[in-house]
């Protein structure tokens, strides 16, 4: 489409890139403003409707977040358990895909089956929380990590990953005297670096960014992970009636749940670059039908 | 979110050799030689079965009075009562409003909005502006429910957010946005707006490439417009993916988002704010009312299903491709 020398044309490309702009613009805003106020004080949040600069600029809130001990633990559990849940999850999917990938396998076509079929089909949220609670990990950090541990739809990518390498590199291996597990960690693996690095990413930002699992089971509230912590702080007080939130709790100062929501939002636009191109990937694999 | 249309037999090349192996020696002879991949596989399989396939045995307990003493096979049968007490219950007819306004809301402006806005980004020729405006606002889909929440609290926030002063200014009022029953689903609508509709245009952008470039210069010369080129060439171009989107969105109609409408719920709003979803938490995991919050989440589960194989009838019966 390279003809557009209509003056309407012209119009609407101007109006457009304005419009699009505008949208790009507006969608950061939010977080300009939280940004701004993180760095500003008490005085000038309450004082100014909107800025995107501090007048007087200060660490107060950050140094004071960094001085509590419940933040400091949200912000270690979770980077703990984001960093030990993404290692299982993934070495449970590939573990899994490795063997489905296998097409003279027994009984692999049953178990492809019921994976898809746990794709549609899920017990839901009580019937997972009774398990959860009969297998004691109530309070658990594992209660974060296996109940989501394999994504069936991340699983069988990975299965089709491993299909389509050429089926030349493990026989050679084979004939060297490779074991299938010596051949998956030796060949396979570093063969699928790229695609384990984007569902290491998928597995990490769903970690990271969960709130329904903590909220159900993890009821001790030293335990709390930095997002259940940034509700906490957040929630404006609890006329919540969702009686999730700390009675005895002294809600802060404006300056730190601003704070708090950057260090909460960071990791996140830190990695932004590789999501994007991941996941936009991962997202258009098998899914337009054009 | 990732769009469940797979072909698991994707990249298979070759059936026959399974079946050929299949002939040779007994299960045996096969697992001696497989048994490291049956080894590997093992955890997996254990996962399902335990984390996947057991809830869903335990979702019979919507048809039980469930003891948690007993267990669930030892708890006693008491047929469809949850269901009819679910039914009679004041509180169904409001849950039910709450989710499907909610979800037409969604459905009615959400995601046209995707479809114009990918429109729009496809009609950009300046290369750095498209990508720039993209890497924008794909953001928000990967922040939590729990940031966003926070970040509506501040703009929002009673006498001095940004938005509760600029809005409440122009508006001459003084609303509280966040506890105004009147504002929540205007909320809800402009969050999932914000969060969700710049990722949402990859899928359309996607399928907005393959559109034959020929009928376009052929619709010039015939002098059509833009507008026109879009109406006649660009949308009916998009048509199956448009259909294959809104069914899969059909489906998940009354999955509102438990985390989002938990964040923004109060005491305040509870009247427009609960939802199936949040309803089975609130009285399910804080009221212990497990076999009856069972019930309520199958009832939603089973409507789900028969949304999403009525549209895709639907669909097919007005001879578009369907989904499955």
């Amino acid at each position: 489409m390279k003809i557009h020398n209509t003056t309407g044309g012209r119009i609407f490309d101007a109006a457009n890139y304005v419009f699009l702009s505008l949208i790009g613009i507006v969608t950061l805003l939010p977080f300009i403003y939280v940004m701004a106020g993180s760095f500003a004080n008490e005085a000038e949040i309450t004082r100014r409707a909107f800025f995107v600069w501090p007048e007087q600029f200060t660490l107060s809130a950050y140094e004071y977040i960094f001085s509590t001990p419940a933040f400091i633990r949200a912000l270690v559990t979770t980077i703990l358990v984001t960093a030990v849940g993404t290692l299982v999850q993934l070495a449970l999917t590939v573990t899994m895909a490795y063997p489905l990938a296998k097409k003279t396998l027994r009984g692999r076509q049953v178990i492809l089956s019921l994976v898809v079929f746990a794709m549609v089909f899920s017990g839901g949220m009580i019937p997972t929380f009774l398990l959860v609670k009969d297998l004691g990990l109530l309070n658990s950090y594992w209660a974060l990590i296996l109940p989501a541990a394999i994504n069936p739809f991340s699983l069988i990518i990975i299965k089709n990953f491993f299909q389509e390498l050429p089926a030349e590199l493990e026989e050679s291996a084979k004939m060297d005297g490779a074991t299938e597990i010596g051949i998956l960690w030796r060949i396979l693996l570093p063969l699928s670096k790229p695609v384990l690095a984007t569902f290491a990413l998928f597995y990490a930002v769903g970690i990271w960014n969960d709130f329904m699992s903590p909220l159900l089971y993890l009821s001790d509230n030293s335990k709390w992970t930095l997002q259940m912590y940034l509700r906490q702080v957040t929630a404006a007080s609890d006329l919540l009636g969702t009686g999730n939130v700390d009675p005895t709790y002294i809600p802060p100062e404006q300056g730190i749940k601003f704070a708090v929501i950057v260090v909460a939002t960071l990791p996140i636009l830190i990695f932004y670059p590789f999501l994007q191109k991941h996941f936009a990937k991962g997202m258009l694999i098998g899914s337009v039908k054009g | 979110m990732a769009i469940p249309v797979i072909d698991t037999r994707a990249g298979e090349r070759a059936p026959s050799t399974a079946s050929a192996s299949r002939k040779r020696g007994g299960f045996s002879v096969h697992f001696a030689h497989y048994k490291w991949l049956y080894l590997l596989l093992l955890p997996g399989v254990v996962y399902f079965a335990v984390f996947r396939y057991a809830p869903m045995y335990g979702v019979s307990i919507a048809f039980k009075d469930y003891v948690p003493f007993l267990g669930i096979n030892g708890s006693p049968w008491v047929g469809l009562q949850h269901f009819q007490d679910f039914f009679s219950n004041p509180d169904f007819p409001r849950l039910l409003g709450n989710t499907l306004i909610l979800a037409f809301l969604n459905l009615g402006i959400a995601f046209p909005l995707t479809i114009v806005l990918a429109l729009l980004l496809n009609e950009v020729r300046l290369s750095i502006l498209k990508r720039t405006v993209q890497t924008l606002v794909y953001i928000p889909h990967f922040l939590s429910w729990t940031i966003v929440a926070s970040l509506s609290f501040l703009l929002f926030a009673l006498d001095f957010g940004p938005l509760f002063l600029f809005l409440n200014s122009v508006m001459g009022t003084n609303t509280d946005f966040l506890s105004d029953p009147n504002w929540f689903r205007t909320l809800i609508v402009l969050q999932e707006i914000w969060k969700n509709t710049g990722w949402g245009t990859i899928i359309f952008l996607a399928a907005l490439a393959t559109v034959d470039q020929d009928q376009y210069e052929a619709a010039i010369i015939d002098g059509a417009g833009r507008f026109r080129r879009v109406w006649h060439i660009t949308l009916p171009g998009i048509r199956s993916t448009i259909i294959v989107m809104l069914i899969l969105a059909i489906g998940q109609m009354l999955n509102t988002g438990f985390e989002q409408i938990y964040l923004m719920t109060n005491a305040l709003n509870r009247s427009v704010a609960d939802v199936f979803d949040t309803y089975v938490y609130f009285v399910g995991i804080t009221q212990g009312a497990y076999s009856y919050s069972t019930a309520v989440g199958l009832f939603k589960a089973v409507v789900g299903i028969v949304l999403i194989f009525g549209t895709n009838a639907l669909a097919k019966r007005f001879n578009q491709s369907g989904l499955f």
